[in-house]
């Protein structure tokens, strides 16, 4: 009978030593509420959980002269009360607050939610448009990857053997800039995303767009970061033609599935009109700052 | 029964019931709330092992072997059953009535023979020592399949060259009957009048073609069960269930015993809605547990749930109905046909007998065909058979009305059934009030509420049957003068409080000094289950019954010790008074319960029944719908329930009922549908993907409580617990067909299939 060891390490360095050395296969563990559901499922065995809620690191928000380091495995909860990043980030704040119920909201985290690697995740198209990126730490020491370059296809990451995600940064934003996360489910809550958008953008002194990242989920293999998009809306003042070009960039960039979700056209069009929605509500937050 | 006549004009005269009409909280809510009460899962017994399912992922396969041999070495496994070990029913052996109950088919549907039906359906189970070794083990048992093509959808199960799932299978019903095995289990035919020939009077016909998909009761308690065999023979079950009996019956068919070796001991029940109407898991439970000498507990996964229990059959359904300029109806047609699952049975009778029910009409014609297709055996849900049936004829009222420019309500009004209405399904309406909830719907501040842009609103009447049935009720008065009030009813709505509440009123005596139980099949005579919104009624009418006997006995022991006629004490407010005289001092229950050692031991009433007289209900719902224009969402913005109850025994389970009924067609409205791949694999087999309301999802649901009262019950109950889930279906279409100006005739109206409406429109 297959047995499952558990550990609940409080250093970074001992969960890259258990990584480094545990028998088949080890999953890192944050909130659990993917994890756990899906090795009760069946659609996941593993032989070693390394619970990572215990180290300080991984659990901490804070405030850096540039920017503020958020641990991977700070939960929902925790983020959705920190003032600072509510301010300076609301788009990264509601998409993951979106995920799920107010008990799963108490364990579920950001790093957990990218780190599943699922192309709907909530967390993900508000990190990738804030350009926030990922602090990795494993055998050989730590390396800083942006966030769009860590889900390669859906469940898979580019961490390597022994590695683990600590932490996020999201950078300080100039004045007049704005972001915000949209997604389309069938109800109002407990529900996964069928079509997910993040908008962050920055305005200049005439309300001119000078800067836009714009990131969509659950309509692709993986959650995307659309070039277009942002050009759609870099150098204009985001009127009526900046939002219809936007649009149609977002819905030419869908590459989705037909599934018991939605269907590829559904999923392609809702697109276009999730990131007008979204870019209309960064717009109206830019504007205020 | 004598009471009768002035319990009714007590109703009717309007004179205060003490406490009928009051809502007290539930005897077991304290249980409940704190996590006390016992349901399915939660029994353990000395000695207990695990059982396991495995079940087939094909939808459609000839089993070619089963080997059970790797399984059985396993450390820790001691038993394994297959269809093998289940004694050999005969094919004849059926149950008629309103829906037909084969033995056959069921013990086949609880573990396979030759074939597997459905993706989910049970081949072989396990019992071990812990779940995980007993799912281990269901992993080494090595079956063998022939896959055979699955037939998935009505449609295809009908054409002429489908795949036949059920060799022999000829359409009962068809005159004559058909030579070629078909998937077509029966035709039904209900006629009044001459349909055809009247069309030919309407001044406006309106036909369309309506669909509905597989929806599930979505109890959130999983099936469970244990069981336990003696190494004498005798079978005790502790199982989550709509009835204890309906267990012992069942179980002793399929694993041949005598029902007398088998006791079933009933635990909380987590919602059933119809679905726990049947067994899945007890008869395997029971051969586990007499092959390992254990007692064997089995429990549900909720993926197990979805795909092996439970849904209610989607289908197709063609509504015609032709009127006069005036609104005036002159005829009306309704052809269905209805997915049976695996094995035949779909309530499509029952939804050609109650489509047209609300309205007076002379000239009716409905026509339902039961068809087989690789989807699990449908279940009762709720009123069964009758949504879907008014799903179409709402829809076409609601077109109706539409091209005639008539307000739909008033349509219906001007169409309404009242008393002495003949009804399509046969009978003339006694007192009922279809009526009164359409005039009360249309007095609400919902229907008079103007509309923004992008909002349609919607009504939409229903109508259920109801059914009285067996009854069995004990009344035991304790020596300190509180009262147990025993049933065979699984209280599965509140029905405990109304039990207590109809004891009080006859006793006289307070709600909280009464404790209503739900016993075993050994402690109570046999009462039908817990369906067809009879509890109440029918087990209420026992439990009032019960409760005069216990009065006349308390009487009788006044009288012995004044030494007078029985005629002379009065009984009221749960004191015996002596009329003749006042030397004798009146006599309180607790009185007479403490002196009952005295007057001839212990005090108790008690009534086994038949209930005849059962109330026709109907219900008429407003719904407002938002369509979003761009992604196809629909919110509910408002919804209003009128529903004609007789009397409301406790006005707050009454409102829940209906509230419930109302959600649960809501969601099956919007966004609740089986979903299968291609080759008949569920899936969405959790709550994730089958997406019941949430309660963000709904507004508050209000609720109009109207009383005409039943004759044939002492308090004038009618059942109350199956008409909500009738209308939502056309009143939600209605609303979101006026929102985006175009006819919703395909279910559910999720946003992929809203939008896409609507750009095609375009």
């Amino acid at each position: 009978m297959a047995n499952l060891d558990y550990s609940s390490p409080s250093s970074v360095k001992e969960v890259v030593k258990i990584l480094t050395t545990a028998k088949g296969k080890a999953k890192v563990m944050a909130g659990g509420t993917d994890l756990l559901v899906q090795l009760r499922a069946g659609r996941l065995k593993a032989s070693t959980i390394v619970d990572v809620k215990n180290i300080s690191e991984l659990r901490t928000i804070k405030k850096e002269k540039n920017g503020f380091t958020i641990g991977a495995a700070v939960s929902g909860a925790e983020l959705g009360a920190h003032k600072a990043v509510n301010k300076a980030w609301p788009g990264v704040v509601e998409g993951l607050e979106l995920i799920g119920s107010t008990q799963i909201q108490g364990r579920a985290s950001l790093g957990g939610n990218l780190c599943n690697g699922s192309p709907a995740a909530d967390g993900v198209p508000g990190m990738i448009a804030a350009g926030a990126t990922c602090l990795i730490a494993g055998p050989k020491g730590t390396r800083t990857v942006p966030v769009e370059k860590i889900v390669v296809s859906p469940g898979r990451t580019s961490l390597k053997s022994g590695e683990f995600l600590v932490s996020f940064f999201l950078p300080n934003r100039p004045k007049k800039s704005g972001d915000a996360y949209l997604r389309f489910i069938p109800r109002t809550e407990m529900d996964i995303a069928v079509v997910g958008v993040g908008v962050s953008l920055t305005l200049d002194k005439k309300g001119m767009c000078t800067d836009a990242r714009v990131s969509l989920g659950a309509v692709a293999p993986t959650a995307l970061l659309v070039k277009n998009c942002a050009n759609a809306l870099i150098g204009t003042n985001i009127d009526e033609d900046a939002l219809n070009a936007l649009s149609e960039a977002a819905s030419s960039a869908c590459n989705p599935i037909d599934d018991k979700r939605g269907t590829i056209k559904y999923r392609t069009k809702v697109a276009g009109v999730l990131a007008r929605r979204a870019t209309v509500i960064a717009l109206k937050r830019a504007r205020k700052n | 029964m004598g009471n009768e006549k002035d319990h009714l004009e007590a109703i009717e005269g309007k004179e205060k019931f003490r406490y009928i009409g009051t809502s007290p909280i539930r005897p077991d809510g304290v249980d409940k709330v704190t996590g006390r009460a016992n349901f399915g899962a939660d029994f353990t017994a000395n000695g207990m092992i695990h059982g396991r399912v495995v079940r087939s992922s094909h939808a459609h396969a000839k089993i070619k072997s089963i080997n059970i041999e790797k399984a059985l070495k396993m450390k820790g496994v001691k038993a394994i059953v297959t269809g093998q070990d289940f004694p050999k029913i005969d094919p004849s052996d059926k149950v008629v009535g309103e829906v037909v109950v084969s033995f056959y088919d069921m013990s086949q549907n609880v573990i396979a023979r030759d074939k597997v039906f459905y993706d989910g359906h049970a081949v072989a189970a396990v019992a071990a020592t812990s779940i995980k070794i007993a799912e281990e083990a269901a992993a080494l048992i090595e079956i063998e399949y022939e896959v055979l093509p699955a037939v998935m959808t009505v449609i295809d199960a009908m054409k002429k060259n489908a795949p036949v799932l059920h060799k022999g299978m000829k359409t009962e019903g068809m005159d004559p009957v058909p030579k070629r095995s078909s998937n077509v289990a029966s035709r039904a035919e209900l006629k009044l009048g001459n349909a055809a020939e009247a069309f030919k009077d309407a001044d406006v016909i309106v036909e369309r073609d309506y669909t509905a998909q597989t929806v599930h009761q979505g109890y959130i308690e999983p099936h469970a069960c244990v069981a336990e065999v003696s190494a004498d023979g005798m079978a005790t079950i502790w199982s989550s269930s709509q009835g204890q009996f309906m267990v012992r019956a069942f179980v002793a068919k399929l694993c041949a015993m005598n029902a007398s070796k088998i006791k079933v001991i009933p635990s909380e029940i987590g919602g059933g809605f119809g679905g726990k109407t049947k067994v899945y898991l007890e008869p395997l439970a029971l051969l586990l547990s007499r092959q390992s000498g254990r007692p064997v507990k089995m429990v549900m996964t909720r993926e197990e749930v979805l795909r092996a229990t439970g849904p209610t059959s989607g289908g197709h359904a063609r509504a015609k109905i032709g009127a006069k300029k005036d609104g005036t109806l002159v005829a009306a047609e309704l052809e269905m046909e209805y997915e049976a699952g695996a094995f035949a049975g779909s309530p499509v009778k029952l939804g050609c007998m109650t489509g047209f029910a609300p309205y007076n009409l002379k000239h009716v014609s409905c026509i339902g065909w039961d068809v087989v297709v690789n989807r699990p055996q449908a279940a009762a849900y709720r009123a069964p058979g009758a949504p879907v049936a008014a799903f179409a004829v709402e829809s076409a009222m609601d077109e109706l009305a539409d091209t005639l420019g008539i307000d739909p309500l008033e349509l219906r009004i001007k169409n309404a059934a009242v008393e002495g209405t003949q009804a399509p399904y046969g009978v003339k309406f006694p007192k009922i009030g279809c009526l009164e909830t359409l005039r009360q719907a249309k007095a609400t501040e919902h229907y008079n509420m103007p509309l923004g842009p992008n909002q349609g609103r919607g009504v939409a009447s229903g109508f259920w049957f109801n059914i009285g049935g067996q009854s069995s009720a004990s009344v035991m008065v304790n020596p300190d003068g509180t009262v147990i009030v025993a049933t065979g009813s699984p209280d599965i709505g509140g029905s405990r409080a109304s039990m207590a509440l109809m004891a009080a009123e006859v006793l006289g005596i307070d709600y909280d000094n009464i404790k209503p139980l739900v016993a075993d099949t050994e402690s109570v005579p046999f009462s039908d289950l817990t369906g067809g919104s009879r509890v109440t009624f029918a087990t209420g009418k026992a439990v009032v019954e019960a409760a005069e006997d216990a009065v006349n006995d308390m009487k009788r022991r006044a009288a012995k010790v004044w030494d007078v006629d029985i005629d002379q004490v009065e009984w009221k407010d749960g004191i015996a008074t002596c009329i003749e005289t006042d030397i004798h001092k009146p006599m309180t229950i607790a009185e007479i319960a403490a002196m009952a050692g005295k007057t001839g031991g212990a005090i108790s009433g008690k009534a086994n029944i038949n209930a005849k007289g059962a109330g026709a209900a109907f219900a008429t719902h407003i719904c407002d719908v938002e369509v979003d224009p761009e992604t196809g969402y629909v919110q509910v913005l408002r919804y209003t329930a009128v529903q004609d109850v007789g009397t409301a025994i406790h006005p707050a389970y009454v409102e829940g009922q209906m509230q419930g009924g109302a959600v649960q067609g809501i969601g099956w409205a919007l966004n609740e549908e089986y979903v299968y791949s291609k080759d008949g694999q569920l899936q969405n087999t959790g709550f994730l993907d089958y997406r019941v309301p949430v309660a963000s999802d709904m507004p508050m649901i209000d609720t109009v409580i109207v009383e005409v009262p039943n004759p044939g019950h002492p308090y004038g109950v009618r059942g109350v617990g199956e008409v909500p889930i009738v209308p939502p279906l056309g009143a939600v279409a209605n609303a979101v067909s006026h929102a985006i100006g175009i006819r919703m005739a395909d279910l559910p109206m999720s946003p992929p299939k809203i939008l896409a409406t609507i750009d095609a429109a375009d």
